[in-house]
């Protein structure tokens, strides 16, 4: 077994992992490596080949591959070394990675500071406990996503979406524009957990029905799928007798939401938050675990690659400043999630803070004329209105250093209220 | 075409392959016809995987004997193919006084049988051993030779075992018909030709009253008992470490909550008499049993970390015990029918006994020397770091992990497909070698693993099935389906 030391270990070369390595370059780390299991960087930008990236980091509309490419390219020029076809098999809490590739064995690199950047997997049938056959035919949207843009193979012809989060949205428009039949998008909750613009750009501009407070309550064939029955469900998310709806289809394609893969994480002792599934870190992305970082998907779900480009950098520069030793005092504050929302990040906050920290968010669900509030016990630190608050779509309210001084509890509490 | 050999096994589950495999060990030629595409495609892959001691069985009845004799078999049978082998003990569990007369009566039961060390605990002692079982409970029966085994690498095993001994595993072999010539050879039609045999096998699971009633006069008449479970994510400290069952009671058999070999947690069955015997599909009512019944053991209960769900189909007679041995009214025929639980624990031992009939019956002589079974490298999510080290310098592909959430690598991949009777689907794959059995349920590995099945045996990516009939994975390439539209014959295109 190969024994290596680096100062900074990124774990995943998606765009989460490749921000953070060049803002550890960029800090003047010299020695860092990226590693991905993948044969080649750029994590599930790969398969994303629609346009829509970059947005707010460049003002441009990039396919996922493009905005992938401009983090490769940057890496490249910084030097920083990227090892693919690696997979991690574990992590101490001493920074110990244990990886394996075909190309250099097994390998335990020992790190002074670690970035978990493995991103999210998608939730399968098995977490929905959807009754039925177990037949051919059931995809993860994103596995559909990789036969049709990188294999170049079709899963089905006639086609369901169950769930109707983005990939989901993204490949009713891709299998329909490939020449399949997707006969609907049925999602259990009153509201899309997707993006408002993928729901007009991909179904509405297809026809494509969106079957709100709908669930997939059997699944039909023997061998491969021959057919769904969807029915309504009522507020407590339960099917409504009587009101079940056949789909003849050979395709299902579940986009029932994503799950950060923390397996890792948990190995290396790092705590998890059960709001986000993702670590609890402070406003400098690190965990619970000293000298491990976390960012991007496996952190928490975003909608938005530019945001978790924005995230990553950040947790670059503070697992550099660790290496350099320039660490501050350990006094937090805590942030909690107040009414209507959920999964507040960071989750704790140095109390010396000396640069503005973003909290990000989901609300709990749908709010009109409403504004988020952040609170240390009856003070008011900010508050940002919005017209519309929806759990599709992450939400951002920014803390300056000046708003966090003389407080006197050590708690602060972001909640959603009506205006 | 016609083929001939001396026996004529049908059927591949677990008692077939157990079967083939004791008969590998005669001078006979023996073809074993399975109508599925793979091994242990029917209860055998759908059980609770458990090796009962044999409390619960009628004393004297065929199966309380089988059980127990088969259940003592397991270890050596494992141990010699390298098959995981767990004994956990079990605990049938008690919940007011009234199932304490119960609890007794199988302790009572079990000794008559021969089961070794049955002893009741009390509720203190049953909560220190499962701290998060109901604590309702008063007593509980504990069955320390309890043990675990994974069914169907029990039958992959036994199955290639026989084929390195010259037994021949035919697949997508439908029974057409079968009769008894007059010259005493039996005569079975499958869609790809016609089988002749002096000796024929009926292991044939769910189909074994059919077949027995198509060759003699006295009919027996099947129920096919649909059970339906839950598979949980393994994890570090599972929450029951041992197999629990419930009383039998007056509202039914109650369901058990169980470790697997593997580290899963699984909750189930179900028992729900069906028409099809092909109906493996889970319901919504019976998910929702299970779940409130599991709930009686475990108040706790949680099913976050669901993987899937299953459903399996048990071949019960209705004379409620099994049948073992020849036909009476149709020589040379052998039967092992209503292969119920203790189906699993009893295989062993009903292969052993209907193998030396079928020797006795042709004048067989056993073979000098069979080939040893070779065991298959361990797992490489089992060796330790320098058996890591060491596999991945001899061949590379153990470098390549290709299933992430149960750390299979390629070469583990490549092997499977590689066995006397290999993996020839995505299913036969994840069953082999666990990879597509995790979380994410094939999500990241499926399209890897159906490249290298294509590559192979040179099956075309297109032609790569998830399992039986036409469970195709793909419908065609991107270009085809720009050409020709999804559906050309389809009138809404």
């Amino acid at each position: 077994m190969t024994i290596r030391n680096v100062d900074v270990l990124v774990i995943g070369a998606g765009p989460a992992g490749l921000a953070a390595a060049i803002a550890v370059r960029e800090a003047g780390i010299q020695s860092l490596l990226v590693i991905d299991r993948e044969k080649e960087p750029g994590g599930i930008l790969r398969q994303c080949i629609h346009n829509g990236f970059g947005l707010h980091r460049f003002q441009e509309e990039l396919t996922g591959p493009e905005y992938a490419q401009r983090d490769i390219d940057k890496a490249h020029e910084l030097n920083i070394p990227i090892e693919c076809s690696t997979m991690v098999l574990s992590v101490s809490a001493g920074r110990c990675v244990t990886c394996v590739s075909a190309a250099h064995g097994l390998q335990c690199i020992q790190a002074k500071a670690v970035i978990l950047a493995m991103g999210c997997r998608e939730r399968p049938r098995g977490a929905l406990c959807t009754p039925g056959t177990r037949c051919a035919g059931i995809y993860s949207a994103g596995t559909a996503q990789r036969f049709v843009n990188l294999e170049g193979y079709m899963p089905g012809k006639r086609v369901v979406i169950l769930g109707s989060g983005d990939i989901g949205l993204i490949m009713a428009r891709r299998m329909t524009l490939q020449g399949a039949k997707v006969l609907a998008c049925v999602e259990i909750m009153p509201f899309s957990s997707g993006l408002n613009r993928n729901i007009v750009q991909c179904l509405q501009d297809y026809g494509i029905p969106l079957l709100l407070s709908h669930t997939v309550t059997d699944i039909q064939g023997l061998n491969r799928l021959e057919g769904i029955t969807v029915s309504e469900v009522d507020e407590n998310r339960n099917p409504v007798p009587g009101t079940e709806k056949h789909f003849d289809c050979d395709t299902l394609l579940l986009s029932c939401g994503l799950i950060p893969e923390n397996e890792l994480s948990l190995g290396a002792g790092v705590i998890l938050s059960s709001a986000t599934s993702g670590a609890v870190v402070d406003e400098t992305f690190e965990t619970s675990v000293p000298g491990i970082f976390a960012c991007g998907n496996v952190l928490h779900v975003h909608d938005l690659v530019d945001h978790v480009s924005e995230e990553s950098y950040k947790a670059g520069l503070s697992a550099a400043a660790f290496v350099q030793d320039r660490q501050a005092d350990c006094l937090y504050f805590s942030v909690r999630d107040g009414s209507g929302v959920r999964g507040t990040v960071p989750q704790k906050i140095h109390r010396n803070v000396n640069a503005p920290v973003t909290l990000m968010f989901r609300p709990a669900g749908v709010y009109r004329n409403s504004s988020v509030v952040v609170e240390c016990g009856k003070t008011e630190l900010c508050r940002k209105k919005a017209m519309i608050f929806t759990p599709g779509e992450m939400s951002l309210i920014t803390l300056k250093p000046d708003m966090l001084t003389s407080l006197e509890s050590d708690t602060l509490t972001v909640r959603i209220e009506r205006n | 075409m016609k083929t001939k050999s001396d026996v004529l096994v049908i059927g591949a589950g677990i008692t077939g392959c157990a079967v083939a495999r004791e008969l590998s060990g005669y001078n006979a030629s023996v073809i074993v016809l399975e109508k599925e595409n793979d091994l242990a495609e029917g209860a055998t892959k759908a059980n609770s995987g458990i090796v009962h001691a044999g409390y619960d069985a009628v004393p004297g009845s065929r199966k309380a004997v089988y059980n127990v004799r088969g259940a003592s078999m397991y270890p050596d049978l494992c141990a010699s193919l390298g098959l995981p082998y767990q004994q956990c003990g079990a605990l049938v569990i008690a919940l007011n006084e009234q199932d304490r007369q119960t609890v007794e009566m199988l302790r009572d039961r079990g000794e008559k049988n021969g089961v070794p060390g049955l002893r009741i605990l009390e509720h203190n002692e049953l909560l220190t051993l499962e701290p998060v079982m109901n604590p309702q409970v008063v007593c509980a029966l504990y069955v320390p030779t309890s043990a675990l085994i994974s069914p169907y690498e029990t039958a992959y095993a036994m199955a290639d075992h026989a084929a390195l001994n010259g037994v021949s595993f035919i697949f997508n072999q439908t029974v057409l018909s079968v009769q008894r010539n007059p010259d005493g050879l039996f005569s079975v039609r499958t869609p790809s030709g016609e089988y002749l045999s002096r000796v024929l096998v009926n292991c044939a699971g769910t189909s074994g009253a059919l077949l027995h009633n198509q060759l003699s006069a006295d009919k027996l008449e099947m129920v096919y008992r649909r059970g339906q479970y839950y598979l949980l994510d393994h994890e570090k400290k599972l929450p029951f470490t041992h197999t629990v069952f419930q009383c039998p009671s007056a509202m039914g058999k109650g369901v058990l909550v169980t470790p697997t070999v593997h580290g899963n947690l699984l909750l189930g069955p179900t028992a729900e008499d069906i028409d099809d015997p092909m109906d493996t599909a889970t319901t919504a009512e019976g998910l929702q049993e299970v779940f409130r019944k599991a709930a009686l053991t475990w108040p706790g209960i949680s099913i976050r970390t669901n993987i899937t769900n299953f459903s399996g189909v048990r071949a019960h007679l209705t004379t409620d015990d099994f049948i073992i041995g020849p036909c009476s009214d149709c020589p040379g025929f052998f039967e092992a029918i209503g292969i119920e639980s203790p189906g699993l624990s009893s295989a062993p031992a009903i292969a052993k006994d209907l193998a030396s009939m079928i020797a006795d019956e042709l004048g067989l002589q056993t073979k000098e020397k069979m080939i040893p079974y070779t065991v298959p490298a361990l797992a490489f999510r089992d060796m330790s770091a320098e058996e890591k080290a060491r596999a991945v310098a001899r061949d590379p592909a153990y470098g390549n992990i290709v299933c992430r959430c149960e750390t299979v690598t390629e070469a583990e991949i490549r092997a499977a497909i590689r066995r006397p009777v290999g993996a020839r689907t995505i299913d036969g794959v994840k069953r082999r070698t666990r990879a597509g059995m995790g979380r994410c349920q094939g999500g990241f590995c499926l399209p890897r693993v159906a490249d290298i099945l294509s590559e192979e045996t040179r099956i075309p990516l297109l032609e790569i099935k998830k399992g039986n009939g036409n469970s195709f994975i793909l419908s065609g390439t991107v270009e085809s389906f720009l050409k020709r539209g999804a559906d050309c014959d389809d009138s809404e295109c």
